[in-house]
């Protein structure tokens, strides 16, 4: 497919169902392997919107959550030849990276806080509802949000908090006064149920 | 988080790939998972999955600022992107004979274990041996053939060794490959960091800034992978930080390994 250069600036093309555009994808991130970073835009303007929401989502923060989607893209172009088609859609492998650091954003940041007095004066995170404000709707989510539909009340929270809680299984069995051992087993059971509902992967 | 562990690759194990999939594992699981995951197809087709059912919950759409991509696009004119990882066809030899004499550590490391608990040395041989698939989601999984990340950096023609000897006794050595854009840090015999303390290591970037990187397992023989690219880096520093890691360095490096050439 040809580059998508000419795309307007952060307009994302996405809204598509996930994989739509896996392909072209793909491709790109073939050619930003190469150096090409035209590719490499499109890359960007075909995923921004997704990744920035997930990082913000986790993160918060919205200046800490910009730090990290540049983070994240610039893992992407450093490491677009490692990209494996037979193991997923470039889209997935994308945003397990943009997860990846925004889960390490906030538990370093947790970590630091721990021991440090200057924490209240930051800037206080917004909270949930804020951040979710700011995000849009989109036939993607709606879909998302029927496949939740089917999980458990217990499979959904301990995915949500583990996924956008940036929560290991460990405190998420805390957190849902679940015994040790068990929240991992509900974290894995939901994502198989979604998967099987949405028909991803296999 | 050191309880509840099974003795080795049984049932539970398995179990851990949904936790894995969305970085919910403790780091000693993620370690040891990843471990696992270079044995067994089975998990690393589940993850796979798993990562793709993940991977749309994060549906909400936010457009960054656009001068985020302005900054995006001007700095990746400074990184180079990584070669393809070998796949198919031809192995890569393994690292004892890819490697000539001045890259030794691997050995060098089984000097240490007598002073460690068993456990502990067995948790550091895992740690050693996943330290570099973290970020790389699906390339680095690959079945035991494979070198990992920091063994084809230390096996790197072009690799670089910088020693540096500590007056307590210990050794660090920084390799670092331009080739692979990564560095490895080995230690031996390194005492650990006081208490409430880590080590943390940096790569300076050609502006000279001081970029975080990955936090010394605590262990006195170490062989870790930096995070962060080391095509263009110009310095690997090693500080004294808080638990937990800094995002800027709070006292001046122990060590500086200087990679301008």
């Amino acid at each position: 497919m040809d580059p998508v250069q000419d795309n307007p600036i952060g307009v994302p093309l996405t809204g598509a169902p996930l994989g739509a555009d896996a392909s072209d994808l793909g491709s790109l991130l073939k050619r930003a392997s190469r150096g090409d970073n035209e590719a490499f835009a499109g890359i960007y303007d075909a995923t921004a919107a997704r990744v920035h929401g997930l990082v913000l989502r986790v993160v918060r923060d919205p200046a800490q959550s910009e730090e990290v989607t540049q983070e994240v893209f610039l893992e992407v172009w450093r490491q677009s030849s490692r990209y494996d088609a037979e193991r997923g859609s470039a889209l997935a492998w994308l945003m397990t990276i943009a997860h990846r650091k925004a889960v390490d954003r906030v538990r370093s940041a947790e970590a630091a806080s721990r021991r440090d007095e200057t924490y209240e004066q930051r800037n206080h995170t917004p909270d949930h509802d804020t951040t979710a404000e700011a995000a849009q709707a989109s036939m993607e989510a709606r879909r998302v949000r029927a496949a939740l539909a089917h999980l458990t009340e217990v499979q959904r929270e301990a995915i949500e908090l583990a996924y956008f809680g940036g929560y290991t299984h460990t405190e998420v069995a805390a957190l849902l006064d679940l015994p040790v051992g068990t929240a991992k087993t509900r974290i894995r059971d939901g994502l198989i149920r979604l998967r099987d509902t949405i028909g991803v992967g296999r | 988080m050191t309880d509840n562990k099974p003795t080795s690759g049984g049932d539970d194990v398995h179990a851990l790939s949904g936790a894995y999939a969305v970085d919910a594992l403790e780091p000693d699981e993620r370690a040891r998972f990843e471990a696992h995951l270079r044995q067994c197809a089975d998990c690393r087709d589940e993850v796979d999955s798993l990562r793709e059912a993940a991977a749309v919950l994060g549906a909400d759409e936010v457009t960054p600022p656009a001068a985020l991509r302005d900054r995006l696009l001007a700095d990746i004119m400074a990184v180079r992107p990584l070669p393809p990882l070998p796949t198919e066809g031809p192995v890569a030899a393994p690292v004892e004979e890819a490697a000539p004499a001045p890259v030794v550590p691997l050995d060098s490391r089984r000097r240490g274990l007598s002073r460690v608990p068993l456990l502990v040395a067995a948790a550091a041989v895992l740690i050693a041996g996943v330290g570099g698939a973290i970020l790389k989601p699906w390339a680095d999984d690959q079945p035991g053939t494979q070198l990992t990340a920091a063994e084809r950096v230390l096996a790197a023609e072009d690799a670089i060794r910088i020693d540096k000897h500590f007056p307590d006794g210990a050794d660090a050595a920084v390799v670092v490959s331009r080739s692979e854009g990564r560095a490895v840090i080995l230690t031996d015999d390194m005492a650990p960091a006081p208490e409430g303390k880590a080590y943390q290591l940096w790569l300076q970037t050609p502006a000279g800034e001081l970029e975080p990187d990955r936090l010394m397992p605590d262990l006195r023989d170490a062989t870790v992978l930096l995070d962060g690219d080391a095509s263009r880096a110009t310095g690997v520093g090693i500080t004294v930080e808080p638990d937990g890691g800094s995002e800027q360095p709070t006292s001046d490096p122990i060590a500086f390994y200087s990679l301008d050439s």
